[in-house]
Formats: structure tokens, C-alpha cells, sequence
């Protein structure tokens, strides 16, 4: 019952005026984030991070601000699937293939209705599991040492590439690249300046915050430059935004059963939002679908991915908050707001800070209540939105992406190494290497070194220490099965349609 | 060909890390590994997974026109010219100019971009420095 005193201390701390305005604004800004095609989770709230830091937030409202953009992109991801047929988000991908052609035959205000519902209850459970779950995974999370903390980042990178993954060997190479920028800098133990060539910038290392906006945000406008043209005009009427309760109660089960796929993907490292709304859709097409009407506009093929992508991005704060490892590219974005504010999330984060982290899981709730309220009565709103043509709409992203990187340093050497980063990111969007392992390595570099270098003088140099414990070996195995399995199941596991390199991972 | 390139190109890098790793000398070592040894570990991971892509490269990707191209690269100048040029000619008349281009680039009649370069710069200048109180690059006129 100590859960429930902490969370109703969480809803004291989230239900003061600032922090529902924030919780507020995260929403709204969060659903237009996710309805702009080719602007997504991961991108809107590397764009709002710096901003955020400036605004001279503190850790909990920063925290609550930016997990409603997550949640809120995850609500507005669905509303460009069903009205353009273009996912607002990869998230949403799945969404288009029955949310369009529901809207085609002129249900599209019911579709987005529905969708709505299943957001809330995904979105919703998910933080129900993430309270029961967390502090049982706090307490597991107190075994780690070094030598087991190594072994789950080696885990994290290695399933990082995703079970879905085309291309294990590079998947990989963006870790092991991430990895080496966060070597640049002073090594803090021995006090030597690692590969900064005599320049002094460097010598703190390379700030994530930059990275991230590039790889993300400047990266987004030069894939924007060369898709320019595409349309992007509203032709579809909306029609009442209700739902019918007889399509309601026949959408019940499969968004019970889709919540609870989507939650498990989102806890599990190396799966995310995408495969938990991918994976859901599957199996309730295999589950309900006997007269085969999936794919033509079946309300139960909205509510299915809706529901799990929304509980997935639920169950990926999980490992993100107790183990500071995150599985996917928004909470990684995520981790980098907190370590930016000095927090280390793990275990000691729930002794230390409860105030944080039970702040933050009461906003959630609320937030979510208050997405839905937004979701359905004022989607009009947000459908107007899609509108603004992206000549405007992608000058006014790189400009904000430059004004946050700007207002941290001030210098325009961080701006020439986000436009570096902004080159490597379209690089690796066109090459179909994954950007997140990149990310994750600078963010998590030098931690993973420390915990090795820790490891190792407990051992006086044996490396046998890495293995030396039934975790530690536990860990190591799922790394390796968690790298291989793609090469042999990949293929199942992946959407039919192929990702448009305008969707940008979750 | 394009993969091949890039292997060659992650190659060459991982045996400049791992040379460079090599090189590292702490005067104090407190610890059995020192500073060389996890970015020469990286190097080696980064080398092996760069031979992939060089034996068995991926489908040619979809690269742009070369037209396309030179509209990235010119968006680039820009963006280039725009960080250089915050501070001598102030926020707003460079944000004016990068986001007036770069929506001309993007395929904005020249009048509307225009229109879109003062929104943009104006709407920014408003929301995050008079109403959030951000501070932004000072120009010779103050703005």
C-alpha cells in the first residue's frame, strides 16, 4: 500500500496550477507534434528539450511538460493516418490501414473517435502496469553491480536495432559510433583529454542535447527538402465525432487484449512503440478477423495498434525510469532531459526523489485523461492544423531546433556540430542505419565505461568478473539471443508496407 | 556501391580510433583498464561491423536528383550562413532571411516565402523572447 501513499502524494505534487498548465501545454503541443507528418515523438521533444532547460523549469515540471509531448504525439500520430493515409508518426503506422479506409467510406469522425478511446484506455492501463511494475523492478534493479550494469547495456545495444531490424551489422556500427563520440573529452578518472585535437570545445565532450536535435530535427527539414511537393490537403469530410457503443463494446476485448501486447513490448528492450502497435494488429487480425473485413476499415483494426502503441509508450518508461536504460528513441530523448538535469534515473531515483517520480506518474494520468477530453471534442482543431502548408511549417521547425541549441550555449560552434549531426542523420535515414543506437551511445557511453573500469578494479583486472554472477550470464544471453533473433524472425516481425523514410522511428 | 563506400568509410575511422586509442597515456592510472582500452574495444566493434556492409551491401538506396541535391546543399549554406551571421546582424533579420529562404527552397512562391520568413522570425522573437523571456542573439539593434 506504500504505492498508493506515493501516488496520491504524486497527484498533490501534479495537481498544483503550474504543473496542469504544463501538463496541459505538453498535450496539446505533444497531438500537433504527432499529427505533422515527419515530425514525431522523438523529434518534438528533442526540439522542446533545450527550451524546456532554459525556461529554468525544474526537474519534475520539465519532466511532466515533456512526457505529455510523448503521450500527446502519440494521441496525434493517429489523426494524419486516417485522414491523409500518411502516419503522422511510425507509430501510427498500422493505424492507416484500416483508419483510412473507414474514413474513405466517410466514418472518419467515428474512426477518430474510436481511435481516441483506445489511446485512453492503452495509454491509461499502461500507467496502471507502470506503477505496479516499477518498484518491483527497483528492487530487482538493487542487485546490479558494475559487472551486470555493463552486461544490460551491452543488452540495450544489442536488441536497440529492434526485432524488426533489416540490418544487424549496422545497427551495431551506429552503437559502436555513438559510442566513440561519447569517448571525446576529458576522461574524468585520469584526468586525459581523449581525442580532442587541442580543441577546446571538446574538452567537456560532445553535448547530447546538440547531437540529438541534429540527428533528429536538421535531419527531418534536409528529408523534407527532397520529398518537397507532397500534398498534403484535407479532401475528406468528418462527419460526427462520436462512437456508437454497439462498435465500442465490439472493440472492448481487442483493446484489452492489444494494451496488454503493447504494454509487454514497451518493457521489453529493443521493441518500442512501432512493434508494439505492429505486433498487436497481427494478433488480433488473427484473433477476430474471421470474415476477413481487416484492412477495409474494421473499427477493431483502428483500436487495435491505437490502443497498443499507446500502452507501449506507457511500458517503455519502465526500464527507462528504474534502470536508466531506455528502449526506444523517445525515451532515450527522454533520459537525455533527465541526465541534462542532473538526474540519474535508477533504483535510487525512487528512494532519493520519489517527489520526481511519482509527480511525473501522476501527471501521466492526468494527461491522458486530459487527451482525451482534447482527442475528441477538439480534434477539429487539430485536423485544421494539418493544413499549414510545409514550406512554413519546416523553416519554423529548423529555426525553433537552432533557437534551443542557441539559448544553452550561445556559441556557434555547437550549432555548426548540430548541422554535422544534422548531415549524418539524413545520411543514415537514406543508408537505413538506425539513429537511436547513435544516441543512446553518446548518452550512454561513459557511464558503460565507468561501470566496466569499476568492474574490472573490483576484480583487479579478471575479466571473468563480467560473467561472474547468474544475472550478469542472464543478461549476456538475452544480448545474444536479443542480437541474433532478428536475423531469424525479422522478417515475420516486420510491417508489410514498408516505412517511408519520412516516418521517423519512435 | 553506396555501402560499400560507407564501410570503407567506417573502416578507415575505427582503425584512426583504435590507433588514436593506442596513443592515450594517463600520467595517473587508478585503475586496471586506463583510458585506452574501452575506445579501442569500440574501435575494433565499429571495425568488424563496418566489413558487413562492405561484402554484402544493401540495395542501392534511393539518393535524389542531382538537382535535389544542390537544393540540400544550398539549404546547408544557409543554415551554415545563418549561425555565423546570429550575431552581427541580430535574431531577427537573420531568422528572417534563413527561414525565408529555406521556405522558398522548399518550394514556396517567392512572395509567400517572404511573408513566411517575417512570421516565422517575428513569431519566434514574440513567443520565446518577449513572452518566455528566452534570450536570443543581440543583434547591432538590439533584436
Amino acid at each position: 500500500m506504500e504505492t498508493v501513499d506515493f501516488l496520491m502524494q504524486g497527484f498533490g505534487i501534479a495537481l498544483t496550477p503550474t504543473n496542469l498548465l504544463l501538463a496541459f501545454v505538453g498535450c496539446f503541443l505533444g497531438t500537433v507534434i504527432g499529427a505533422l507528418p515527419g515530425l514525431g515523438p522523438s523529434n518534438g521533444v528533442a526540439i522542446l528539450i533545450p527550451l524546456a532547460f532554459t525556461l529554468g523549469l525544474d526537474a519534475t515540471e520539465a519532466l511532466i511538460l515533456l512526457t505529455s509531448v510523448y503521450y500527446g504525439a502519440m494521441y496525434g500520430g493517429r489523426i494524419s493516418s486516417i485522414l491523409l493515409n500518411i502516419p503522422g508518426d511510425e507509430p501510427a503506422l498500422m493505424t492507416t490501414l484500416d483508419g483510412h479506409p473507414m474514413a474513405k467510406k466517410g466514418r472518419a469522425g467515428e474512426a477518430l473517435a474510436l481511435s481516441g478511446v483506445a489511446s485512453f484506455v492503452g495509454g491509461f492501463f499502461a500507467t496502471v502496469g507502470l506503477v505496479i511494475l516499477a518498484p518491483i523492478m527497483t528492487k530487482v534493479a538493487l542487485l546490479f553491480g558494475p559487472a551486470e550494469y555493463f552486461a544490460l547495456f551491452v543488452l540495450a545495444f544489442a536488441t536497440l536495432g529492434g526485432v524488426a531490424s533489416r540490418n544487424q551489422a549496422k545497427a551495431a556500427m551506429a552503437a559502436a559510433f555513438g559510442l566513440a563520440l561519447a569517448m571525446v573529452g576529458m576522461d574524468h578518472s585520469s584526468g586525459t583529454a581523449r581525442f580532442t585535437y587541442g580543441e577546446m570545445h571538446l574538452m567537456h565532450g560532445i553535448d547530447f542535447l546538440v547531437a540529438i536535435v541534429g540527428l533528429f530535427a536538421i535531419a527531418e527539414v534536409l528529408l523534407f527538402l527532397e520529398h518537397r511537393g507532397q500534398d498534403s490537403a484535407i479532401g475528406l469530410a468528418l462527419g460526427r465525432i462520436t462512437v456508437p457503443v454497439k462498435t465500442l463494446a465490439k472493440c472492448g476485448w481487442t483493446m484489452v487484449r492489444s494494451t496488454a501486447i503493447g504494454f509487454v513490448a514497451g518493457v521489453l528492450p529493443g521493441a518500442g512503440a512501432s512493434l508494439g502497435s505492429f505486433v498487436a494488429y497481427t494478433i488480433e487480425k488473427k484473433i477476430v478477423d474471421k470474415d476477413k473485413t481487416f484492412g477495409t476499415g474494421d473499427p477493431r483494426g483502428v483500436a487495435a495498434p491505437e490502443a497498443g502503441n499507446n500502452a507501449a509508450a506507457g511500458g517503455a518508461l519502465v526500464p527507462m525510469l528504474t534502470l536508466g536504460v531506455p528502449g526506444s528513441g523517445t525515451t532515450a530523448v527522454l533520459l537525455a532531459m533527465l541526465m541534462t538535469l542532473n538526474i540519474t534515473p535508477g533504483p535510487l531515483l525512487f528512494q532519493q526523489q520519489p517527489d520526481v517520480v511519482w509527480g511525473l506518474i501522476a501527471a501521466l494520468f492526468i494527461g491522458n485523461v486530459m487527451l482525451l477530453v482534447m482527442n475528441i471534442p477538439l480534434v477539429g482543431i487539430f485536423v485544421r492544423l494539418l493544413t499549414v502548408p510545409p514550406q512554413i511549417l519546416m523553416p519554423a521547425v529548423a529555426m525553433i531546433a537552432f533557437v534551443g541549441i542557441y539559448s544553452i550555449s550561445g556559441s556557434a560552434f555547437d550549432l555548426m556540430v548540430m548541422m554535422g549531426f544534422g548531415v549524418i542523420g539524413y545520411l543514415c535515414r537514406k543508408l537505413d542505419i538506425p539513429t537511436v543506437p547513435i544516441i543512446l551511445g553518446i548518452l550512454l557511453g561513459n557511464q558503460m565505461e565507468n561501470n566496466l573500469r569499476r568492474a574490472l578494479s573490483i576484480s583487479d583486472g579478471d575479466w571473468t568478473i563480467l560473467v561472474g554472477s547468474p544475472l550478469a550470464i542472464g543478461l549476456w544471453v538475452a544480448a545474444v539471443v536479443g542480437f541474433v533473433a532478428p536475423l531469424l524472425i525479422g522478417r515475420y516481425l516486420r510491417p508489410r508496407r514498408p516505412v517511408q523514410d519520412v516516418a521517423e522511428p519512435d | 556501391m553506396s555501402d560499400r563506400l560507407l564501410g570503407g568509410i567506417v573502416l578507415l575511422l575505427a582503425i584512426v580510433i583504435v590507433v588514436a586509442a593506442s596513443q592515450i597515456k594517463a600520467a595517473l592510472v587508478f585503475d586496471p583498464l586506463g583510458p585506452q582500452t574501452f575506445p579501442i574495444v569500440i574501435g575494433i566493434v565499429l571495425g568488424l561491423a563496418s566489413l558487413y556492409p562492405i561484402l554484402r551491401p544493401d540495395p542501392k538506396p534511393n539518393w535524389p536528383t542531382l538537382g535535389r541535391l544542390g537544393d540540400i546543399a544550398l539549404v546547408l549554406v544557409i543554415l551554415v550562413a545563418y549561425a555565423q551571421l546570429l550575431r552581427p546582424l541580430g535574431f531577427v533579420l537573420a531568422t528572417f532571411l534563413a527561414s525565408g529562404l529555406l521556405s522558398w527552397r522548399l518550394g514556396a512562391r517567392p512572395l509567400t516565402a517572404i511573408a513566411a520568413g517575417v512570421g516565422i522570425a517575428v513569431g519566434i522573437y514574440a513567443v520565446f523572447h518577449l513572452i518566455l523571456g528566452l534570450s536570443l542573439a543581440r543583434g547591432p539593434w538590439g533584436f
